[in-house]
């Protein structure tokens, strides 16, 4: 099978000539890879052993009975070793950079998740990593900063622009330019050139088959909807990969920061047009001149101005529904999941979370709904705390 | 024959001198003399940039440029304008990024650039697989697209690249990203005899030129030199815009010296 280039218009691969050879090598090797058998049994012996798969499917009762209605289900993704889905990838694309004889491993990271994932997939093969993170990032998520550096990985600070996410995608693209031929540039989402975005969808995917699988066993039926929030999207192409052919609902959330019309906030698909941004056409937050905007989320993993090529072709098809919820509804979640259920999310999930409490009255008792809880908010509990006036 | 293909089949020099500056840097106005100061000094040819929130094909001297040049409120049009005021002088070609144009529109970007007089347009995140379309606007108006080889390029890409070639073949000394550097990589006669060895455009060489010397080492082999993050800092070191339009007519009258 061949790795899709575009998603109806959107995707493809607008880098420099330089980078372009280096993104045939890793097509060619993923689609080798893909089918080889022993490759498989690796990458599944990694996502039981090291990574502890499958996440549990949690049926949150006391969270339902509070909004009144839905069976609600939790993918446990936070449960997942070093607290978030993004290691599922970085497993995956660190096999896919030891077979081509990569020898050294950059990334970029917004909330750190993805940071940390790579660093510690990088130990574990023994290789060298850098991991480009935004000044801004660096500020809010020093626990994640810390725990890259235990995990031996280089942390490079970026000053320039936003300094959030997409500068970081800018420096590790840089990075990645100049140092091609002995480097491998792990990106941490659904984005960037192809076959990047159905490379992370692939490895991705596992949450999606575990949950259908665990779905049918504990309900025997599918769920009427599934939750994730969307940043760059990789959770939610993860999850929602294995149910795109099913009568299921599918929902995307974004954060809308401070409110849609104030300017700060990040929703990419419901106010951004398309345009080109880290290698591939999506749904940009960009001025008139094509200028790309400063996203603005209290969640630095949604802290994102663009989307993955897939998730604005679901939304151009309208398979997938897109909506949003701010800062503010977020933060209730984030504190709501933690008293309810005893799960601190992580703030990028606490998203889809508030989106659920938010249309609450729009789900019946037959409703079954599978939320992405795609992260544990262990990182976010001291900016949470300033925010809610806890600590000062 | 396009004016590219003109001024470089017409030259009486053994490389052409091609400096870059980002367009509106270090503000419109500023910009309009230094580069009264590219002509002054020798150039052949003025490579423009627009200026983009996130030039990832470039190192830090130029992004501090457009960055500048932003904060300065410089739009596309800004740049048009500009280029329209030196284009009956000597040829001009903007070096834009993809969604510049594409925020734009490509049709019109493509017109508004010919309306200006631009001979031709470099866009550097846009390789040649995902240039068709981007190609036939610029012939139509009849603007040369300006395409990249790398030092990493096969030798099946640089025949898909030379055979939708224009004006010159833009050669990436390194793989990296612009900005001076203090070696030129010793695999670049070999790399532009392998882009030789299948085209007979123009060669020009970019990314990293920042001596005399180096510049003439490119000229023994290349058809232009391009030279662009090593007059950005030589404006941004200046401080004062007078110093700089000196500082860079001197620098690149010597390069010209050794390039003839």
């Amino acid at each position: 099978m061949s790795t899709p280039v575009r998603f109806g218009p959107y995707g493809g691969r607008y880098v420099p000539e330089t980078v372009i050879p280096a993104l045939d090598e890793l097509t060619a090797a993923y689609e080798r890879l893909r089918g080889d058998p022993g490759f498989q049994a690796q990458l599944a012996e990694l996502l039981k052993n090291f990574v502890g798969r499958p996440t549990p499917l949690y049926l949150a009762e006391r969270l339902g009975a509070r909004l009144g209605g839905p069976r609600v289900y939790l993918k446990r993704e936070d449960l997942a070793h070093t607290g978030a889905h993004k290691i599922n990838n970085t497993v995956g694309q660190l096999l896919l950079a030891v077979e081509m004889g990569k020898r050294r491993i950059i990334a970029e990271t917004g909330a750190g998740q993805h940071g940390v994932a790579t660093a510690t997939s990088a130990a574990l093969f023994g290789l060298p990593c850098a991991i480009y993170m935004g000044e801004k990032d660096i500020a809010r998520q020093e626990l994640n900063v810390v725990r890259m550096k235990l995990l031996g990985a280089e942390v490079i600070p970026v000053a320039s622009g936003s300094r959030t996410l997409k500068d970081a995608m800018n420096d590790a693209i840089r990075d990645w330019v100049t140092n091609v031929s002995d480097t491998y540039y792990v990106i941490g989402s659904v984005a960037g050139p192809a076959p990047y975005p159905a490379i992370v969808r692939y490895f991705q995917s596992v949450i999606g088959h575990e949950a259908r699988e665990q779905i049918l066993a504990a309900e025997n039926r599918f769920p009427t909807e599934l939750i994730a929030c969307v940043g760059g999207g990789s959770n939610a192409m993860g999850l929602f990969s294995a149910f795109l052919d099913e009568d299921v609902r599918l929902t995307g959330v974004e954060a809308a920061g401070e409110g849609l019309d104030t300017g700060k906030h990040g929703a990419s698909i419901e106010r951004g047009r398309r345009g080109v941004l880290h290698g591939s056409l999506s749904y940009v937050l960009q001025d008139a001149y094509g200028q790309i905007l400063e996203a603005h989320s209290i969640s630095a993993g949604l802290d994102y101005p663009g989307v993955g090529p897939e998730h604005s072709f679901l939304h151009d098809e309208g398979r997938v529904r897109y909506d949003s919820v701010t800062d503010r509804e977020a933060l209730n979640a984030f504190t709501l999941l933690s008293g309810v259920e005893g799960i601190i999310p992580a703030l990028e999930s606490a998203h889809a979370i508030a989106y659920l409490v938010k249309h609450a009255d729009r789900f019946s008792r037959d409703d079954l709904v599978i939320v992405n809880l795609s992260g544990r908010g262990d990182k976010d509990v001291h900016q949470a705390a300033r925010v809610l006036g806890m600590i000062s | 024959m396009s004016r590219l293909e003109q001024l470089f089949r017409e030259r009486q020099k053994k490389s052409l001198l091609m400096p870059y500056i980002t367009g509106g840097y270090p503000t419109v106005h500023e910009c309009r003399h230094l580069l009264e100061a590219f002509i002054a000094g020798g150039a052949d040819m003025i490579e423009m940039g627009v200026p983009f929130s996130d030039p990832l094909a470039d190192g830090p001297v130029v992004q501090a440029s457009t960055q500048k040049a932003l904060d300065e409120g410089v739009t596309p049009d800004d740049v048009l304008a500009i280029a329209a005021g030196f284009s009956g002088r000597l040829p001009v070609v903007l070096l834009v990024y993809y969604n510049c144009v594409f925020a734009y529109g490509q049709e019109r970007f493509a017109a508004a650039a010919a309306a200006a007089g631009v001979a031709g347009l470099i866009v550097p995140d846009l390789p040649v697989d995902e240039a068709d379309e981007f190609i036939n606007i610029c012939r139509s108006r009849g603007l040369d697209p300006v395409l990249l080889v790398a030092p990493t390029s096969t030798a099946e890409r640089i025949r898909m690249i030379a055979a939708q070639a224009s004006g010159f073949i833009y050669c990436v000394s390194v793989a990296g990203v612009t900005g001076a550097r203090t070696s030129l990589s010793d695999q670049l006669p070999d790399f532009l005899g392998r882009v030789r060895a299948v085209t007979s455009a123009p060669l020009a060489v970019g990314f990293g030129v920042s001596t005399p010397e180096q510049a003439a080492m490119v000229a023994e082999h290349a058809d232009g030199v391009i030279i662009g993050s090593k007059l950005i800092s030589m404006v941004a070191d200046a401080g004062d815009i007078d110093i700089a339009v000196k500082a860079v007519e001197s620098f690149l009258s010597q390069v010209n010296e050794v390039i003839k």
